[in-house]
């Protein structure tokens, strides 16, 4: 097994699996949903679903930043970088991302001065270096990357720059979790709570999921080491007949957060109405625009936005796959006209989305699926 | 952009206190610390970044896991690294 050769805490991995099994209630299909891409990732890299048995099955969520953004607004994005005198930024994952008419690099190929940036920050010292351009950083991501962007507008406001400003994508993470565990589609038992966002926003706002829905939730580190003990965490819970928020990522979540981002959060963004998440449609309040005191950092009121919605080709299951209905393999154009290399979806663009991080690693597994039901 | 980078943090920068100079896998970079609780940050820390911003202090065992962590992820983590050498962030 690839993760026990690999791993330098064998032992520690070999007994938490055998109590995993243990409490597992033979017969019983345990179905636990990892809302983070980075937990996916660390999942199919080390071959952590061979080490489950056969009663647990992870599903993977939507928690990747990159795979939510829908076509529509890539499109946008484009548009305005398109505009006479604009500099457009965004992260790295950004670029290969596609919308209705091609992604970023296609758009640079056509001659739109976009770049990369590690860091809102960057964007805006460009902003600072070309005082005759509009400079517009593509904010994405989850609340793990907002307050960053929070923080920058704040700062070019205290600096007086005035041709910086933020075409703003941000998601929130609760809204999702609770579409999903409203959609009918998916039965779960349990969450595998996202760990660096959790930094950001504590453990208090997933209480409503084990409160309502009667579902544990274990705020869970990256390590193959944290994903196995949450997945115990989660099966004591079940066993004791409990629905509890956990932290087992305590030594970097605390349990509320990080006051000064949420605040600096709260100081410049506003939720948006409803947002349209990419393969999961409109789900209110569930992202964050530039509020009305930074107006003239907020992109969409600087730029006409033509706004259209883009339906996403037909072959593309990005929706089953981040509801995690679908696994990434059975999705019809996985690995054959969806690769990294020219992603038809989204979820196969970013490291942290799941078709990619299985394209990338999974394929043992799928040989081992294959022979199972082969058999 | 969602991986945690552990750094350590060498100096506060005394005329841009929001701003240190952290050494994150062997690159130095400034990096934002106003996110964090200024009385309790000091050179010798260790802190989790996220694009540019430290949103968490976490202790040095932490730091090396997570740091062993990324390096086995490859190619996410060595993109990351690349932008981070190639930011721009002022330095003061
Ligand atoms: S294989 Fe491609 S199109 Fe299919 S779900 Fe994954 S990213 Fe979407």
């Amino acid at each position: 097994m690839r993760f026990v050769d690999e791993y330098r805490d064998a032992d520690t991995a070999r007994a938490l699996a055998a109590r995993i099994t243990a409490l597992c209630e033979p017969g019983r299909a345990y179905k636990f949903m990892e809302v983070c891409g980075g937990h996916t990732h660390t999942i199919y890299k080390h071959g952590l679903e061979d080490y489950l048995p056969p009663e647990v099955t992870l599903v993977h969520g939507p928690g990747c930043p990159v795979c939510v953004i829908p076509m529509g607004r890539v499109d946008d994005a484009i548009h305005i970088a398109h505009q006479p005198g604009v500099i457009m930024t965004s992260f790295g994952d950004m670029m290969r991302v596609p919308g209705g008419d091609g992604s970023f690099l296609d758009a640079k190929a056509r001659g739109a001065d976009i770049r990369m940036v590690y860091s809102p920050l960057d964007a805006l010292k460009i902003a600072k270096e070309n005082p005759g351009k509009q400079v517009v950083f593509m904010a994405i991501g989850f609340e793990t990357t907002a307050p960053s962007t929070a923080m920058t507008v704040l700062r070019a406001h205290a600096e007086g720059i005035t041709n910086f400003s933020v075409f703003c994508n941000h998601v929130t993470i609760i809204p999702a979790i609770k579409a999903i565990l409203d959609s009918p589609d998916l039965r779960l038992d349990a969450f595998i709570g996202p760990g660096h966002v959790s930094t950001v926003i504590g453990c208090r706002p997933y209480e409503f999921i084990a409160r309502d829905y009667g579902k544990p939730l274990v705020v869970t580190g990256f390590e193959p080491l944290d994903i196995l003990h949450s997945v115990l965490q989660i099966l004591e819970q079940l066993a004791q007949g409990r629905s509890e928020v956990e932290n087992q990522y305590a030594r970097v979540v605390p349990w509320d957060g990080n006051p000064k981002a949420l605040a600096a959060i709260d100081e410049v963004m506003e939720l948006r109405p409803h947002f349209e998440w990419r393969g999961l449609g409109f789900i209110s309040h569930s992202a964050l625009k530039v509020g009305d005191r930074y107006a003239r950092y907020d992109a969409e009121q600087i730029f006409e936005i033509p706004g259209g919605r883009v339906a996403d080709p037909t072959s593309c299951q990005c929706g089953e796959v981040l509801k995690g209905v679908l696994k990434p393999w059975e999705c019809k154009v996985f690995g054959t006209a969806c690769t990294p290399e020219t992603p038809i979806g989204t979820c196969m663009v970013s490291s942290e989305g799941a078709c990619a991080a299985y394209y990338n690693f999974g394929r043992f597994t799928r040989e081992r699926v294959k022979e199972a039901t082969r058999r | 952009m969602c991986l945690g980078i552990p750094g350590e943090i060498v100096e506060i920068l005394p005329d841009r206190p929001d701003l240190a100079m952290v050494a994150v896998s062997g690159v130095r970079r400034a990096i934002n610390i106003g996110l964090l609780d200024k009385e309790t940050v000091a050179p010798g820390d260790w802190i989790l970044i996220h694009v540019g911003f430290a949103l968490s202090k976490i202790d040095e065992t932490e730091a090396k896991a997570a740091l062993d962590f990324l390096e086995s992820i490859g190619q996410a983590y060595d993109d990351e690294i690349a932008a981070l050498r190639q930011s721009m962030i002022e330095q003061g």
